[in-house]
């Protein structure tokens, strides 16, 4: 299983590094996330500062439906997910691969993101180890219910319009945990952010397992 | 279940809740504090019973029996969609009773509590579900599809509940469940309040075996429509055995009346779709 999950996640990095659209694509749409809405609150510290936290899982969160979008769109080519198929890997190996490769795409945008909204809003970081943890919790989460929903809307003709319907749901609770404790990252109240790690913990743990036990058959589906 | 069956259920259901709204609205006192407002107690409840548990918790047990190998069959898959389907119109109208009760006794239609805000989002999940299962594909292909869908979107109302929970809460705690029940609600009030129960309960069955049935025949039409339509083209094609040469005003596909010209058999290779 974790050979297989490093062969999937070594492939779609692969791919990703030379095709570039995550570079290109998905993190200045994040970054534009940002700058839209600072036009929306305003161009005063006081709404954009309280608010950073917020805005910047949400732009985290749109990010993710499209780095699943494209972390599908690159095996929508003929018969390549029926290679997939037949190439043997262990479905769970390959949901954790790809789960993977999301999660590491999205860990890279959530540093250019700190920086952005580090830049942009005039906010600044108290407590690292609660961020970071607290973001590592949060993408393991949202990397592995958005590759589910993924799968399960791979090869759909509606599946631009079908994820983000079925995947932000899901992961609502992320923004609102992952919020709260960067809320408490960035303003010192440590103690009441680390509360929330509860919340990132079992769904990263929850999803995880979700995905290891049902990507076999959601594979069938294809 | 026969149609008979489902007849007497939807006789029963229709008594049940008659006897519950003649209860509710005409023999049952106002409340002390609330008036005519509390008599919502006798619905509000009764639905999220229905929908958060009833309904959800059936769609959830069917999926995940129909995604185990043993206990695989069309038969799963159909009551979880029945299920989801009936459950959603059950949230929607435990929303729509709560923030008309919300209104007067709160003061605003909508609070950000976390009973309202997690009943919502259970909405919007099972709505993806449902929009899921409109996409056209082949039934097993879409019933694991939707199964897999449904217990991903199960597992996350724990988590959901624990994270809106941990924001400030208006809603009052359980009240039927409270086992100082007696101390709370008395007589009249309390029996029509389990009888509301029983009576949504039984639309819910109720509901269920319609929605059910309805499926099964909407699959036996996708089923047959290909075939009924292929016939249909043949016989078009094949002149009539004892008739004449197929020469002359005829109905066309969109039933426009086609010139008199000699009319060479259609290509009946076409799927006339």
């Amino acid at each position: 299983m974790w050979r297989d999950a490093l062969l999937v996640a070594g492939k779609d990095l692969r791919i990703e590094l030379r095709s570039r659209v995550a570079v290109w694509q998905v993190l200045p749409f994040a970054l534009l996330c940002l700058v839209l809405f600072a036009f929306a609150l305003g161009p005063g510290p006081g709404p954009l500062r309280a608010a950073a936290p917020g805005l910047f899982w949400l732009a985290v969160l749109f990010s993710t439906v499209l780095a699943t979008q494209r972390s599908f769109a690159i095996e929508s080519g003929e018969g390549l997910r029926d290679g997939l198929r037949l190439s043997g890997l262990d479905p769970a190996g390959v949901f954790l691969g790809k789960a993977a490769a999301v999660g590491a795409q999205l860990f890279v945008l959530e540093v250019v993101l700190w920086a952005g909204i580090a830049l942009l809003f005039g906010v600044r970081i108290h407590s690292f180890w609660l961020a970071g943890l607290s973001a590592v919790l949060a993408t393991i989460g949202l990397a592995s219910a958005g590759v589910i929903y993924g799968a399960l809307s791979a090869g759909l003709r509606v599946r631009e319009t079908l994820l983000p319907l079925l995947v932000l749901p899901i992961v609502a609770p992320v923004l609102l945990a992952a919020s709260r404790a960067w809320a408490g990252a960035l303003t010192g109240a440590v103690g009441a952010g680390t509360d929330w790690l509860r919340i990132l913990g079992p769904f990263a743990v929850v999803y995880v397992t979700v995905g290891i036990l049902l990507y076999g058959p959601l594979l069938e589906a294809g | 279940m026969t149609r008979t069956a489902t007849r007497w259920l939807g006789a029963a259901a229709l008594v049940a809740t008659a006897a519950t709204v003649w209860l509710g609205l005409w023999v049952t006192p106002p409340d002390r504090v609330q008036g005519d407002l509390a008599r919502l107690v006798y619905l509000h409840p009764a639905l999220a019973w229905v929908s958060l548990y009833l309904a959800f918790g059936l769609a959830a047990l069917s999926s995940l029996l129909y995604l185990w190998r043993r206990t695989r069959s069309l038969f799963w898959d159909r009551l979880a969609a029945s299920s989801v389907e009936v459950g959603v119109v059950f949230t929607a109208l435990t929303l729509v009773t709560g923030s008309i009760w919300g209104r007067p006794t709160w003061g605003v239609w909508w609070t950000w509590d976390a009973r309202l805000t997690s009943t919502a989002l259970l909405l919007v999940l099972f709505l993806g579900y449902l929009a899921l299962r409109r996409v056209p594909a082949d039934p097993a292909v879409r019933a694991r599809r939707c199964a897999v869908a449904a217990l991903v979107a199960f597992v996350d109302v724990p988590i959901v509940h624990f994270s809106v929970v941990w924001w400030q809460t208006l809603h009052q705690g359980a009240t039927v469940l409270d086992p100082g029940l007696k101390l709370k609600i008395h007589g009249s009030m309390a029996w029509t309040l389990l009888l509301g129960f029983v009576a949504f309960t039984l639309v819910f069955a109720w509901m269920l075996a319609v929605r059910y049935r309805i499926e099964v025949l909407s699959d036996a039409v996708g089923d047959q429509e290909l075939d009924v339509s292929l016939e249909e083209r043949w016989a078009e094609a094949d002149p009539p055995a004892t008739g004449a040469a197929p020469v002359g005003h005829q109905l066309g596909h969109e039933g426009v009346l086609s010139p008199p010209v000699p009319v060479a058999p259609p290509e009946p290779t076409g799927t006339p779709r």
